[in-house]
């Protein structure tokens, strides 16, 4: 089975979009600053995009490209409404740390 | 013939529902003139129907079954809403709309001050309606519903002053009496259902046919049927609510404990007169009962000192004579007591009736006396009244208990005798109650100044005082030139139950029937005179409460201390042990149980909200860890 991409392999793309994944992981884990949590979260939607892509070009379906543009879609949808929160949030709180947000609390 | 009926049977009842709707929904906003007048115009109105179907009857007194609707249909189960119009129903409509009629119109004067009057009148047609439904029913899914709802208004109308605790406790004495009553006669009519699968008269008395005589299935459902009608018709063992139930307004007692719904049981008995038949044990049964049940009753009425409260316990008595009467087989002789009976008890109990009214509310006799002048017509139709209780030739008690002393005697000799004890008792306290109220002097005080009731009470009195006196002609028995009509006219729907062979034996030895009268009269009238001799003469007067009576009047004032008795025998084991069950069961282990739950609930909820930091990033981590691990697993 042939291995490339324009001769780059696929396990490259695996590993970067993996790597990206985790990066985006860990950002959400240990950032408390609620616009560095979005950007992560961010990250963690265009590495998944970027496996889509991969396995795109290297089964030669347009199928997962197609996915991405609905990704990508909803993606900025969901930008939209997440800085909308984060300015309400500051408003109330005079912050964007999360850790003000403890009212969940039960 | 039959068409008539068909077009004009369903208006019977329509008309007091019609009243019973009207009344109830404008209630206060009708005056309290066009209450009465919607209420008696119903009850008018029925009567006429009820005429009009009497005159139009088949000759030869063959059943009518009018179909109103279709009412459950399930399955192969199905229960139509039918009428039956046959003799014996038609003299039921007649003495029920008829008395009834009479008794409203008294009631307008009798409660004219009273601020509920339209209420009372609304409850009164609804109770006409359902005892109709009973009567007329043609299935027993039917009488079901019509003797239920009698039992409802009773119990509406004994607690109708609710304000009065001991009213309410009447009523509800009332109706959880007539409660284990009816327990056995739905049980009976399940096992009627069971059995023939139909509940409707035609298919189940045809059926009836196939059993033999002291089949054990019929005889269960006999007894089950009678236990009902002991409830409803006030016999011993379940006779106590009847007294108390003389809470209600007298006209209450005189329609419904008295004329109408206390026959309920006769009624029904003699409908399945069918069954009866084969069942020779609960025949008998009935007959003791009904035996047993008037010379008790009568003792206790021999010292009561309440007007109404004798009156009650001679009505026990009276339905014991027409038990008697069923249990030996006279179902006519049977009907006929009814008949007579709802005329002379509604006549006493209106009497009584205005008496109290008279004298403002007072029903102590010893407090009464010397009546005659102050309220003749009350007096004298109060009279008529109770020289036909009394069994005096020509009124029409007369007629009637002679016929059922003459069966019982043909059927079973210990029967007659206390049937005859009792006629004696009967004369003997009705004209102690008749000569303390009405003869010597008035011992009520100067400050009551008894006087005579308006008109639209006396009136009805006079009808109900003609119709005592001449009730009875209508079943002048054979020998004594008269032909027993109400026999003849009731023979075909007790035809097909063969026990008709007593009034045969009967009817062969008239010389033996006139000596048995001639000594059922003699008796009566030598207890009257000791009665006369006793309160009129020697003008003896029962005795305030705080003197002591000696031992048997003792016993008997307190009504053999029955109340007491079922009250230490079975009230006080239950209250005892829903205490026990309140207070040990509930408390320690429903309740505890229910408790634990809770407390568990809490604690376990205490202990998972510890999770509910409400720290974005914890939740973020376990979620990630959550996820790790399903992939981690996923991979395994």
């Amino acid at each position: 089975m042939q291995q490339n991409i324009h001769g780059i392999p696929l396990d490259w793309f695996i590993i970067l979009s993996t790597t990206l994944f985790c990066i985006g992981v860990m950002g959400v884990l240990f950032r408390r600053n609620a616009i560095i949590i979005f950007m992560s979260i961010e990250l963690m939607l265009n590495a998944t995009n970027l496996l889509l892509v991969a396995f795109s070009a290297y089964h030669g379906d347009a199928a997962g490209q197609v996915f991405v543009f609905f990704t990508m879609a909803v993606a900025a949808a969901e930008i939209a409404v997440g800085l909308a929160i984060l300015v309400v949030m500051y408003r109330n709180t005079k912050s964007v740390d999360i850790d003000v947000l403890n009212r969940l609390k039960g | 013939m039959k068409d008539i009926i068909q077009q004009t049977a369903g208006l019977i009842p329509l008309f007091p529902l019609i009243g019973f709707v009207i009344i109830a929904l404008l209630n206060k906003r009708l005056s309290k003139g066009l209450t009465g007048l919607i209420a008696c115009g119903a009850l008018l109105a029925s009567f006429v129907v009820a005429l009009i179907i009497f005159f139009n009857l088949p000759a030869d007194g063959s059943a009518t079954e009018v179909h109103i609707a279709d009412w459950i249909t399930a399955g192969t189960f199905k229960a139509s809403f039918n009428f039956l119009i046959d003799p014996l129903s038609s003299i039921f409509l007649l003495i029920i709309t008829g008395v009834g009629f009479l008794i409203h119109v008294y009631s307008v004067g009798y409660m004219h001050d009273d601020e509920n009057q339209n209420i009372f009148f609304a409850y009164l047609n609804l109770f006409i309606f359902f005892m109709l439904m009973l009567v007329m029913g043609s299935s027993y899914l039917l009488m079901f519903v019509g003797w239920e709802g009698v039992g409802l208004c009773s119990y509406l109308l004994i607690g109708f002053w609710f304000k009065n605790k001991s009213y309410n406790d009447a009523a509800k004495k009332a109706f959880i009496m007539n409660r284990i009553g009816d327990l056995g006669f739905l049980i009976g009519m399940l096992l009627i259902f069971k059995t023939f699968g139909s509940t409707d008269y035609k298919t189940v008395f045809s059926h009836a046919n196939g059993f033999f005589s002291g089949d054990a299935v019929i005889t269960t459902i006999t007894l089950l049927l009678f236990v009902g009608a002991m409830g409803k018709s006030a016999q011993i063992p379940l006779y106590t609510w009847l007294p108390d139930a003389m809470a209600g307004p007298t006209p209450v007692s005189a329609l419904i404990h008295a004329a109408t719904m206390v026959t309920a049981g006769i009624y029904m008995v003699a409908r399945s007169g069918v069954l009866y038949a084969l069942a020779p044990t609960s025949m008998f049964v009935v007959g003791l009962t009904g035996a047993i049940t008037l010379v008790f009753a009568a003792t206790i009425a021999l010292t009561q000192n309440d007007i109404k409260k004798v009156l009650a316990y001679s009505t026990v008595s009276q339905l014991g004579y027409m038990f008697l009467a069923l249990g030996v087989g006279a179902f006519s002789s049977s009907v006929f007591h009814v008949m007579t009976h709802a005329f002379f008890k509604a006549l006493l109990f209106l009497g009584a009736g205005s008496v109290i009214h008279g004298l403002g509310g007072e029903q102590d006799i010893r407090k009464m006396g010397g009546l005659k002048s102050k309220m003749p017509i009350t007096w004298i139709t109060f009279l008529i009244g109770t020289l036909a209780i009394a069994g005096i030739p020509p009124f029409s008690g007369f007629f009637s208990k002679d016929d059922i002393l003459a069966h019982a005697y043909a059927s079973n000799k210990l029967f007659w005798f206390l049937g005859l004890v009792g006629a004696m008792m009967t004369a003997f306290y009705m004209f102690r109650l008749y000569f303390l109220v009405f003869m010597g002097s008035f011992r009520g005080g100067d400050k009551v100044h008894a006087h005579e009731s308006p008109k639209i009470m006396t009136v009805p009195l006079m009808v109900l005082a003609v119709l005592s006196a001449i009730g009875g002609f209508v079943g002048i028995p054979t020998f004594l030139g008269g032909s027993n009509r109400i026999d003849e006219f009731l023979e075909p729907v007790f035809s097909a139950s063969p026990i008709k062979m007593f009034s045969a034996e009967t009817g062969s030895s008239s010389v033996s029937e006139i000596s048995l009268m001639i000594v059922a009269v003699i008796a009566a009238v030598l207890f009257i005179s000791w009665a006369y001799m006793k309160y009129s003469k020697n003008k003896e007067v029962p005795v305030p409460e705080s003197q002591k009576l000696p031992a048997v009047q003792n016993l008997l004032y307190h009504k053999y201390y029955v109340d007491e008795i079922y009250s230490a025998v079975i009230t006080k084991p239950l209250d005892r042990i829903s205490g026990f069950l309140e207070s040990i069961v509930e408390s320690r282990f429903i309740d505890s149980i229910v408790n634990k739950t809770g407390t568990f609930v809490n604690w376990a909820g205490g202990l998972l909200r510890q999770l509910q930091t409400g720290n974005v990033d914890f939740y973020i981590f376990v979620m990630v860890v959550g996820v790790v691990l399903m992939i981690f697993f996923k991979m395994m």
